[in-house]
């Protein structure tokens, strides 16, 4: 099963983005869009390269961090499209990893500014403020977390499995919220950003770069993913647990390692959003950031590895845009959500690219 | 005087579980009979809140206001699965999550734009404020009591509707199979924008009732709507039971955890520190006793479907 031949192709542009049925071997569909889904990919994450560069450049400091606002944001919506897109797990919950990535970054640096340990028992753990050891433990915790919330909800389906990875995520969000000892609800401000070594983290273009890299990164790992024997298998989980179980490999563990992955690319990302922010509140944690990410994931084109990259884009450029005109730029948010899903369920990638899946 | 408390708590657990199920019931009705997620159920609890006060406001009468609210929160329901919920029964639940958070936006912005983002004042009549002495010396809010007592009425008025009318049986029929309910000729439509509405109006009433309490206020419909979801959860998705054994037992368990929790923690830890983790703790007690649940019955206590 290791030799997933990619689509025939001669462009070789996007011999990473051919997810799901087209290549697991379960359904050989031709790829009729294939230059032009190829086209408007590479346009996509080149715009997101070159303008804050070229705004950088120009004296344009605001539109290099809304850049990496994007780029974050796309980043943990490429976690919860592998959950939701390619494994069919309905999670309403991924803020919980997004906030708990935000104050993994936040109280390391908070413990490394003060010069307090974070624990002295049973063995002494000072705070840190490098950002590798950041992501480490952010990874770390995430995954810890999202085994035990995916080991009990993943015993149900359909509307449980939404309600209860909604409600854990709750909890998470509650408990940040009566904590005092890290602001409670009032947050946590990180006073000096995280830091790697040789690199100068505070130049907002090195930040977009990191925040870069780590978005190419979880859409890198997501395509090698699905297409290898792991993928098929979670494909399977999706279309048809039965016949998967009947070819021998249980779905259960394959859901909750494609879940617990999903988690910790979105708890990096709620760990980059801390240090872009110099900020983590509960807000990072709340049942909101669960739905709007939903939101991206759908209005990007769910199961698509560019759609949480055209859904972040788009919701972001909304937000700021109607944002500036009206302090009600959620309402129209809402009506055009309310239209993407009655009406387009495909998504902006399906608009400009075509359909990749056969529904 | 700590009985007095704990009578007095008691009574805050049970009140708190007779509103929730009033949203709970709705909920779960409408997952019940047409299949459908709804998170807009919030929504028509602040409707409900909001009507409340504005006419309480203009008429001088609670009880006009009341009967405004709930009157307001069912057709704003009914028009609601008119225009978009009635798309969203065939669709997987992943579209109906969506669809009520755009809902959910649309529904909180446009309160915010109508209202303004400040809180309405709403209080209860002067007829219901006061205290009532308990036995044990405990003094209770009257209107919290009759808070009970409302919850109370509507649950038996409920099980009267659900298992003696002829609404409640083909809501039961609906319950077990839609199509055959169709096929025997009653009209679905009307009866799925009857049972959406029936919620929504048990919603609103739930929301002005409580908005009298606490504040009528953008948004106050979400942490509800999150408690009423841990309700139907653990009472199992589609049973009215279970909505009502699950809303005493989620009112009870979060009210006592919130007082008791902290104290228990302050018998063997500094009191700052005890307060800290008891509340933080007491937050999270809920979500534990599902997790719990769960781990044990996938399906919740009283599982309607499989």
């Amino acid at each position: 099963m290791t030799n997933n031949t990619p689509l025939t192709n001669n462009t070789g542009l996007s011999k990473s983005a051919a997810p799901g049925v087209a290549n697991s071997g379960l359904a050989t569909q031709p790829d009729n869009h294939f230059d032009r889904k190829g086209l408007v990919q590479i346009v996509l994450l080149g715009l997101l390269f070159l303008v804050p560069v070229a705004a950088y450049f120009l004296g344009h400091i605001y539109y290099v961090n809304l850049a990496s606002r994007i780029t974050i944001i796309a980043m943990a919506a490429v976690g919860l499209n592998l959950a939701i897109g390619y494994g069919g797990m309905v999670s309403f919950g991924h803020a919980a990893y997004f906030g708990l990535g935000g104050y993994v970054a936040g109280i390391s640096a908070y413990h490394a500014f003060n010069f307090t340990p974070f624990m002295t028992w049973p063995v002494n753990v000072p705070g840190s403020d490098s950002m590798l050891v950041v992501w480490l433990v952010a990874i770390l915790v995430c995954a810890l977390l999202a085994l035990a919330i995916g080991a009990i909800s993943l015993r149900t389906t359909g509307v449980y499995f939404i309600m209860i990875t909604l409600a854990f995520a709750q909890m998470i969000y509650y408990f940040a919220n009566s904590w005092p000892t890290y602001g409670g609800e009032d947050g946590l401000p990180i006073y000096l950003r995280n830091g790697l070594p040789g690199l100068d983290t505070n130049n907002a273009l090195t930040y977009f770069l990191i925040c870069f890299f780590g978005l190419v990164l979880a859409m890198a790992i997501t395509s090698r993913l699905m297409k290898s024997r792991f993928g098929a298998a979670l494909t399977m989980a999706r279309l048809n647990d039965v016949r998967l179980a009947t070819a021998g490999i249980s779905p259960y563990p394959i859901r909750l390692v494609a879940f617990v992955i999903s988690a910790v690319i979105t708890g990096l990302a709620g760990a980059l959003y801390a240090d872009l922010n110099g900020f983590v509140s509960p807000t990072m944690l709340s049942w909101h950031f669960s739905g709007e990410l939903m939101v991206i994931v759908i209005l990007g084109g769910v199961g698509r590895l560019y759609g949480p990259l055209a859904g972040a884009v788009l919701f972001v450029m909304m937000e700021t845009l109607l944002g500036g005109m009206t302090q009600y730029w959620q309402l129209f948010l809402g009506l055009v959500l309310l239209g993407v899903v009655l009406f387009a369920k495909h998504g902006v990638m399906g608009w400009l690219a075509g359909r990749e899946r056969n529904e | 005087m700590s009985v007095t408390l704990l009578i007095e708590q008691l009574l805050n657990g049970v009140q708190l579980g007779t509103m929730l199920f009033l949203m709970a019931s709705g909920l779960t009705l409408v997952f019940g009979v047409m299949g459908l997620i709804n998170l807009a159920h919030g929504s028509f609890y602040m409707v409900g809140a909001y009507a409340t006060a504005a006419v309480t406001a203009s008429t001088g009468s609670f009880l006009v206001g009341l009967g405004a609210g709930i009157i307001a929160a069912a057709l704003v329901g009914a028009l609601v699965e008119l225009i978009v919920i009635r798309r969203l029964y065939h669709r997987p639940h992943l579209d109906q999550v969506l669809a009520t958070f755009a809902l959910i936006l649309i529904f909180s912005e446009g309160t915010r734009w109508i209202f303004g983002s400040s809180p309405m004042r709403l209080s209860p009549p002067s007829w219901l404020t006061g205290f009532v002495t308990l036995p044990g010396d405990t003094r209770y809010p009257i209107y919290r009591l009759m808070l009970i007592g409302v919850g109370i009425t509507v649950s038996i008025a409920l099980y009267f509707l659900i298992s003696k009318t002829r609404l409640g049986m083909r809501i039961r029929a609906g319950e077990s199979d839609r199509e055959m309910i169709g096929a025997l000729g009653v009209n679905i439509s009307k009866l799925y924008t009857l049972v959406f509405a029936l919620g929504a109006g048990l919603a609103g009433l739930a929301g002005a009732l409580v908005g009298a309490l606490q504040s009528v206020q953008v948004g106050m419909g979400e942490p509800v709507l999150i408690l009423a979801f841990v309700v139907i959860v653990i009472g199992g998705i589609g049973s009215i039971k279970g909505a009502l054994f699950g809303a005493l037992l989620v009112g009870l368990v979060d009210t006592l955890g919130r007082v008791y929790l902290p104290i228990f923690f302050r018998t063997f830890m500094p009191p700052s520190e005890a307060s800290g983790v008891g509340a933080a703790l007491a937050a999270m007690l809920i979500y534990i006793l599902m997790a719990i649940i769960l781990a044990f019955k996938p399906k919740g206590l009283f599982s309607a479907h499989d």
